[in-house]
């Protein structure tokens, strides 16, 4: 028996006792959901993915990060079975594209970057039609209801804000009770609040422990919602593991951040650097930054070091490490650059 | 009965063609090109071209005898005017003839390069010379005949309903495919497990079901205003028009198997459309065209239909009589989709 946790979700939002439900029991099976590897594709001299290697388990959110262009979509549309990968292995749920591409696709839901649906179709009337391709899932009643539409649902399409098309995409993509779900940049050019609607959808479907493998160029998002993350650059997976790891593996748990009036030459960086706790330096657009491991014991040394350089500060602020550190250590450039 | 009502109703094609079904009627422009355009189209035209009864004409004299004489004629309007005044009503054709008094006789001055004034030139001689008291040879009786079907509005309304059949079919698909694509929803539907020959399939039946509409009503409207006739038989009319239908949307379909974006697939349509509203005999019979470049305006999927209609609406063919451009018909029903499926572009 599959596993259905979103109608499960669903019927518990109902408040149906739970002896009603069937017993529906999650396969022991550790295996993995998604293996890639040695994954490659070339778009004529750009090589969009170079060497991918990468498990997703079951039951994970999984974040893949990185600026635009680092090759994140086409590597999650080659998951998808969209695009054919010129080299490499792709194991989805244990299946093979080459070999059972029906039945991948009735088991994965799909949400693409900038699909627009039909204007002049309704809400319901959209669910009802990519419901109609599956031999089972959600009714459309139940996508409606995931998906927070119930006031759209006799709305046509091109009247929707641009949060609740996005809703209605992953409406779209879960309408077919999923095994493992693919969003590609979910939240891209939503306002904060919209974003935040659909983070907070994202977490019921983890609650329900369903697959799920996300891209995204937002640092603050993969924090909020990836147990794992792997960060991409030029088509490669730079760096892997949970938030935590990752931002641990800066060397610092907190960033502090400075501005000097004047020249900023005059910081004698080694004096900084040889402060117990502070474990790197560089400089962004006028600001130094440190990464250091424990803001009380460092920010008094650092103070009188600056003092003792007779520096004027203009500003001073420190803040936890984010992946957005991580992306800036591994590889010298900010995210946003891009 | 309900659980095969709703096995019906989740079925994918029945899904996909009742959205391409409602994405059509929630287009206004749509419903006008395809239902109201055609009917405008025939009631101009056939005002424009209607039977009238002979037109009197109107024709001018310098003289009053002249005047009598010619006014003698029903076919004539007769006024005197001076010569002057004759020649500018003339040039601005208020009268089509003005017949001069001279020593020698009379000098009609008139066009002959118009069919009316030549008609005036021969009507306004036959009275002046029975005025002067000539007498027919030949005692002669008129029988008159305005018979249905042999008139410029029922040559004109097949080519305009294949002219209909193929811009819908043309139009709707073309757009719609290329539409898609543009919009990601293509991909979107090729990342699903929706069998991909329903998605073209869905567009075809909602293509039957609209032209069903589109020909009832066009053709209705033909017979009510114009009592157009109906030579053949009906069931092998409606035949014709869902073989051309379905001829020119797999050619819409070819058209919109590769197509980017919009401006191009518009190009592409306009480009395969254009020779067909010259050369295939919408308006007027494509045999006018020079005999060299008859080969390539039969073979045109438009003019075989239209040949098929006008056969079977005004000579009674059967289809036995009309293999030739049946043939034709699905030899453009056949290749297109052929090659439309082979380079169909899915994203």
């Amino acid at each position: 028996m599959r596993v259905n946790p979103v109608r499960e979700w669903v019927r518990e939002q109902r408040c149906l006792s739970s002896t009603t439900l069937q017993p529906e029991q999650k396969p022991a099976a550790p295996g993995a959901s998604l293996a890639l590897s040695g994954l490659r594709k070339a778009f004529g001299d750009l090589i969009a993915v170079d060497g991918v290697n990468l498990e997703v388990l079951k039951g994970e959110c999984f974040g893949l990060l990185g600026p635009n262009g680092a090759g994140k979509t086409t590597t999650i549309e080659i998951c998808e079975g969209l695009t054919p990968p010129d080299a490499g292995a792709v194991k989805l749920l244990g299946l093979d594209w080459r070999k059972n591409a029906n039945e991948l696709r009735q088991r994965i839901g799909i949400q693409l970057q900038e699909t627009q649906f039909p204007d002049k179709l309704t809400v319901e009337e959209t669910l009802r039609l990519f419901r109609s391709f599956y031999r089972q899932g959600l009714s459309s009643e139940e996508a409606i209801r995931v998906a927070q539409l119930e006031e759209k649902r006799k709305s046509r399409v091109g009247t929707l804000s641009g949060g609740q098309k996005q809703r209605l995409a992953m409406a779209c993509a879960l309408v077919g009770d999923p095994e493992l779900l693919f969003l590609d940049e979910p939240t891209t050019g939503l306002d904060p609040q919209a974003r935040r609607h659909l983070w907070d959808l994202v977490d019921e479907l983890k609650r329900a422990g369903r697959t799920i493998i996300l891209t995204t160029h937002y640092m603050d998002e993969a924090e909020r919602l990836c147990d794992r993350v792997a960060i991409m650059d030029h088509g490669k997976i730079i760096a892997l593991g949970t938030v935590r790891e990752l931002i641990s593996s800066v060397g610092g748990e907190h960033i502090v951040e400075f501005a000097v009036r004047g020249d900023a030459i005059a910081v004698d960086v080694s004096r900084l650097t040889a402060i117990d706790g502070v474990r790197s330096h560089r400089v962004d657009a006028g600001f130094h930054q440190l990464a250091v491991t424990d803001l009380h014991t460092t920010v008094p040394p650092i103070f009188a070091e600056l003092a003792a350089m007779n520096l004027e500060l203009s500003e001073f602020r420190t803040h936890s490490a984010t992946l957005e550190d991580v992306f800036v250590a591994l590889t010298g450039r900010n995210l946003r650059d891009e | 009965m309900s659980s095969l009502q709703a096995r019906f109703q989740t079925s994918s094609l029945f899904q996909l063609t009742l959205a391409r079904f409602r994405l059509f009627l929630r287009e206004p422009e749509a419903i006008f090109w395809t239902f109201l355009f055609p009917i405008l189209l025939a009631l101009g035209l056939g005002i424009a071209f209607r039977n009238r009864p002979a037109d009197v004409l109107p024709v001018a004299a310098t003289t009053p005898q002249l005047t009598q004489a010619l006014a003698a004629d029903k076919g004539l309007n007769a006024k005197t005017v001076d010569a002057a005044e004759g020649a500018h009503e003339l040039a601005i054709g208020t009268i089509q003839l003005l017949a001069v008094q001279t020593s020698q006789g009379v000098t009609y001055r008139y066009d002959d390069t118009n069919p009316d004034a030549r008609a005036a030139r021969l009507l306004a001689d036959r009275a002046v010379q029975a005025a002067a008291g000539r007498h027919d040879a030949i005692a002669a009786q008129n029988d008159l005949v305005h018979e249905t079907g042999s008139r410029y509005i029922d040559f004109v309304i097949p080519g305009l309903l294949g002219m209909n059949l193929m811009g819908s079919a043309i139009w709707s698909l073309g757009f719609s495919i290329v539409e898609a694509r543009q919009k990601k929803l293509l991909k979107r539907m090729v990342a699903s497990p929706m069998p991909r020959w329903q998605y073209l399939a869905a567009f075809l039946l909602s293509r039957l079901l609209l032209l069903a509409i589109e020909v009832v009503v066009f053709l209705g409207f033909a017979r009510l205003a114009f009592e157009v006739p109906f030579r053949g038989s009906l069931w092998q009319l409606a035949a014709l028009c869902v073989l051309t239908s379905l001829a020119l949307s797999s050619l819409g379909l070819l058209i919109a198997s590769r197509a980017k974006t919009m401006e191009a697939a518009s190009g592409l349509m306009n480009l395969a459309m254009m020779p067909m509203w010259v050369l295939s005999g919408i308006f007027f019979s494509a045999s006018r065209f020079p005999a060299v470049i008859q080969p390539f305006v039969r073979a045109l999927p438009l003019t075989a239909a239209i040949d098929a209609l006008r056969g079977n609406m005004l000579q009674g063919m059967s289809l036995a009589e009309l293999t030739a451009p049946v043939a034709i018909l699905l030899a453009w029903l056949v290749i297109p989709f052929a090659i439309a499926l082979k380079i169909f572009r899915w994203r």
